[in-house]
């Protein structure tokens, strides 16, 4: 039995704009031990697809399942969830300060937490493991530290105590949404540093959610990439960054600067992220696609196994893309469907060389 | 001075400090904020500097120095040959022409009650140069220039998304045809997919209209892509200044090859041979700078000597002319600064694990 296992999950959002479609159908296992990268823009569905597994999205309108040690948390009452959450799955957010209270030192935090959970420590005990925690993910001084507030602590510490209270009921799954996206480079990379020698330390499974391709690149086992509200690929991470499938995590990967030499042109993805409410009909990624085909437009394409190098189906490399089996841009028949795309005017094109050419409708991003 | 005539900006040891003031009726400075330190630099016509730095190095208010939205507390900023260091009010409004600023945020940035056309052709109106149809025209013009549809003139800024807003901000810098552009974390914002847009544009527009950029960003890949020289900032002062690529393959500050080093590399194989300099601790606060070199409580190579002596900005060991390093020991080609460690004592971050 995997440690989570969720199955086609969907949570809207009944907003006076209309029904916004978050998260469209999402499924994903997490085992032991392992970590899972979620990657993909901002307003993807990546928090909202796992806060919602903790209860966390109140008003939202959630159908699927999510089975955490073969149980249900979607199907658990309130009380069952707040039970699990912090002692089984901890989270750890992208802003530290707005989950640590203002009001009250650090080390009481961490230890009332503990007590919380485990009604037989005492007090001392308590405390006395915050203490150790805090040295544990690297703070200085920890017994003088632990009674700072938190406003007396720099982001990146900050972001240690949370991981430290995260770490301190030894859940076995960690969610991190963007735990290190606010953060300075040389304080990202102490923290993830920290978060991955600690995780092999207690055997943690992770889920790391990030916007950014590279700051999962030597972490996750598996990544899983969104596109408005919906995974467009999941694969393991040698085969999703060396043989992507979907034109989106293409895109993705080609736009960064540097990935296409020093100082050839960037290659942008045209056009805007989908408006959830207003979905573009059939593969939601059409109106930016450089290969997109006739089916693309009426027809959602479902995730599917990919070819591996052999041409062989490869069932844990799975793209939600009509274009052929092979890895995109690989095999003569992608590059045919794209230059038949581009000929025919179909996309809306790599956008041009010139700035004057960029013209992009305001309209379509609504 | 041929050499001279090719710089269009000239930072001669410019100082910046906000005084941190307590008291009720009378304020008295009780210590100040070093945000910039005693910075030199030179912009070159036609070029893009880019400053990286971690958050609260300076960046930003180095920034707002150059563009005149900051006094300054000392030094000197020579612009086309004219010091602009101590000219107030009216005698500044040349400058203004000449020099534009770009922000971060694309919707902070932008009133959200006013239209897209008068947004952009404001400067039209404050500098008394267009007006009515003739007005209209060119700030359709300038929308053409930055990719939005001209069509729109009358559109609010809600209604465009991130990267169209950011064009807005590059449309408005343009409309009086500025020699400087500074941009101020123009893509920090915006997401990855969107970036490569926003700085192709960027890059076009000044190969079009032969713009100056001073381009601040806290990613390395994005700056070395846009810049041909890289200033890195740590703490209000410049730590080490080359050519882009040389600064890149040889960075000589221990605080850059750090700063390298943690940069995310979205290649797994890649990722997995680097080997990360983890530094040890925070960025130290600007209130109270450490003494000698600032980056003695972090530095893997600091010694006795770098608590007391700060190092001067200069051209160290084997470096060209151009690649100055403000260290005393100074990494070599074929060290690997994240297996040594600082002969002084430095506060540790390194967790201690259970088994450890
Ligand atoms: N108006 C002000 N009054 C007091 N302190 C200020 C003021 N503006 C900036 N500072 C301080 O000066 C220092 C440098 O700030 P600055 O905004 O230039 O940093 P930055 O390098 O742009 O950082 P970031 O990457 O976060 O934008 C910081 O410590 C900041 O808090
Ligand atoms: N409480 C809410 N009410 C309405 N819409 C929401 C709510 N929470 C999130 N959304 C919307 O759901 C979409 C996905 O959000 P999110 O999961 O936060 O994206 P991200 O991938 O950036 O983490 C976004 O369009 C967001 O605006
Ligand atoms: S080829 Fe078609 S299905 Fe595949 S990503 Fe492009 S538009 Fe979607
Ligand atoms: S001067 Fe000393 S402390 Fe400063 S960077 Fe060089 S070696 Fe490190
Ligand atoms: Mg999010
Ligand atoms: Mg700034």
């Amino acid at each position: 039995m995997s440690l989570l296992e969720v199955r086609d999950l969907k949570v809207s959002f009944d907003t006076s704009d209309g029904l916004v479609q978050a998260v469209r159908g999402v499924s994903f296992t997490v085992e032991r031990g392992k970590t899972l990268g979620i990657v993909g823009e901002s307003g993807s569905g990546k928090s909202v697809s796992t806060q919602t597994l903790l209860g966390l999205t109140a008003g939202a309108l959630i159908d699927g399942e999510a089975l955490f040690e073969g149980q249900d948390l979607l199907a658990m009452s309130d009380e069952q969830l707040r039970r699990i959450r912090g002692k089984e799955i901890a989270m750890i957010f992208q802003d530290p300060l707005s989950s640590l209270h203002p009001l009250y030192k650090v080390g009481k935090q961490i230890a009332e937490m503990i007590r919380q959970h485990e009604s037989d420590v005492s007090k001392a005990q308590a405390r006395k493991r915050a203490i150790e925690l805090l040295g544990m993910v690297g703070i200085p001084e920890p017994g003088q530290r632990v009674d700072d507030y938190p406003h007396q602590f720099s982001g990146g510490m900050r972001q240690r105590a949370m991981i430290a209270m995260s770490l301190a009921l030894n859940p076995k799954l960690i969610v991190a949404d963007e735990p290190t996206t606010a953060l300075d480079a040389t304080v990202q990379a102490q923290i993830l540093d920290l978060m991955l020698r600690l995780q092999r330390e207690f055997d943690t499974a992770l889920i790391m959610i990030t916007h950014d391709l590279g700051v999962i690149a030597d972490l996750a086992d598996d990544v899983l990439v969104m596109y408005g509200g919906k995974p467009v690929e999941h694969a393991d991470r040698r085969s999703l960054y060396y043989r992507p499938h979907h034109p989106y995590t293409k895109g993705l990967l080609e736009s960064i600067p540097g990935s296409t030499g020093a100082k050839t042109r960037l290659k942008p993805i045209p056009g805007q992220p989908p408006s959830l409410i207003n979905l573009p009909t059939g593969c939601a990624f059409h109106p930016r696609c450089e290969y997109v085909m006739d089916r693309c437009v009426p027809e959602e394409p479902p995730l599917a196994a990919v070819n591996d190098k052999d041409g062989f189906p490869d069932l844990g490399h799975t793209s939600a893309c009509w274009l052929p089996r092979e890895a995109a841009g690989l095999s003569t028949e992608v590059e045919r469907i794209r230059q038949e795309a581009v000929a025919l005017g179909r996309t809306t094109g790599a956008l041009g060389s010139t700035a004057g050419s960029t013209v992009v409708d305001a309209g379509e991003a609504k | 001075m041929s050499q001279e005539s090719d710089v269009l900006v000239e930072i001669d040891d410019v100082y910046k400090y906000f005084p941190i003031k307590q008291g009720i009726i009378f304020k008295r400075e009780i210590a100040r904020v070093h945000a910039v330190d005693g910075v030199s630099l030179k912009v070159r016509r036609g070029e893009t500097i880019g400053i990286v730095g971690e958050s609260g190095c300076g960046k930003s208010t180095l920034a707002r120095c150059i563009t005149g939205l900051h006094p300054i507390t000392k030094g000197r900023i020579v612009f086309d040959g004219q010091d602009i260091s101590n000219l107030r009010g009216r005698a500044l409004k040349p400058f203004h022409r000449d020099v534009q600023m770009i922000f971060q945020d694309p919707y902070g940035s932008l009133n959200p009650r006013r239209r897209v056309g008068a947004i952009i052709g404001d400067p039209f109106d404050i500098h008394g140069i267009a007006s009515g149809a003739e007005r209209k025209r060119r700030v359709q013009e300038l929308m053409e220039l930055v990719g939005l549809n001209p069509e729109h003139y009358n559109r609010f800024p809600a209604e465009f998304s991130g990267g169209q807003r950011q064009r807005i901000g590059i449309a408005r810098a343009l409309a009086l045809k500025p020699k400087l552009i500074v941009c101020d974390e123009p893509v920090s914002a915006l997401d990855v997919s969107i970036q490569a847009q926003v700085i192709n544009l960027l890059k076009d527009l000044q190969d079009e209209l032969g713009l100056t950029y001073v381009f601040i960003a806290h990613d390395l890949s994005v700056v070395r892509y846009v810049s041909d020289r890289v200033a890195v900032m740590y703490l209000g002062k410049i730590a080490e200044n080359a050519d882009g690529e040389e600064l890149y393959e040889n960075p000589r500050h221990p605080y850059t090859s750090a700063l390298l080093s943690a940069a995310s590399i979205a290649d797994p194989d890649a990722a997995e041979r680097r080997e990360r300099i983890v530094l040890s601790g925070d960025v130290p606060s600007p209130i109270r700078p450490p003494s000698g070199c600032r980056f003695h409580p972090r530095c893997p190579k600091a010694q006795e000597n770098c608590v007391d002596v700060a190092p001067d900005l200069i051209v160290r060991g084997g470096d060209t002319a151009s690649h100055l390093t403000a260290c005393h020991y100074p990494v070599e080609a074929a060290e690997n600064l994240a297996v040594e460690t600082a002969a002084i004592e430095q506060l540790s971050t390194e967790p201690t694990l259970p088994s450890a």
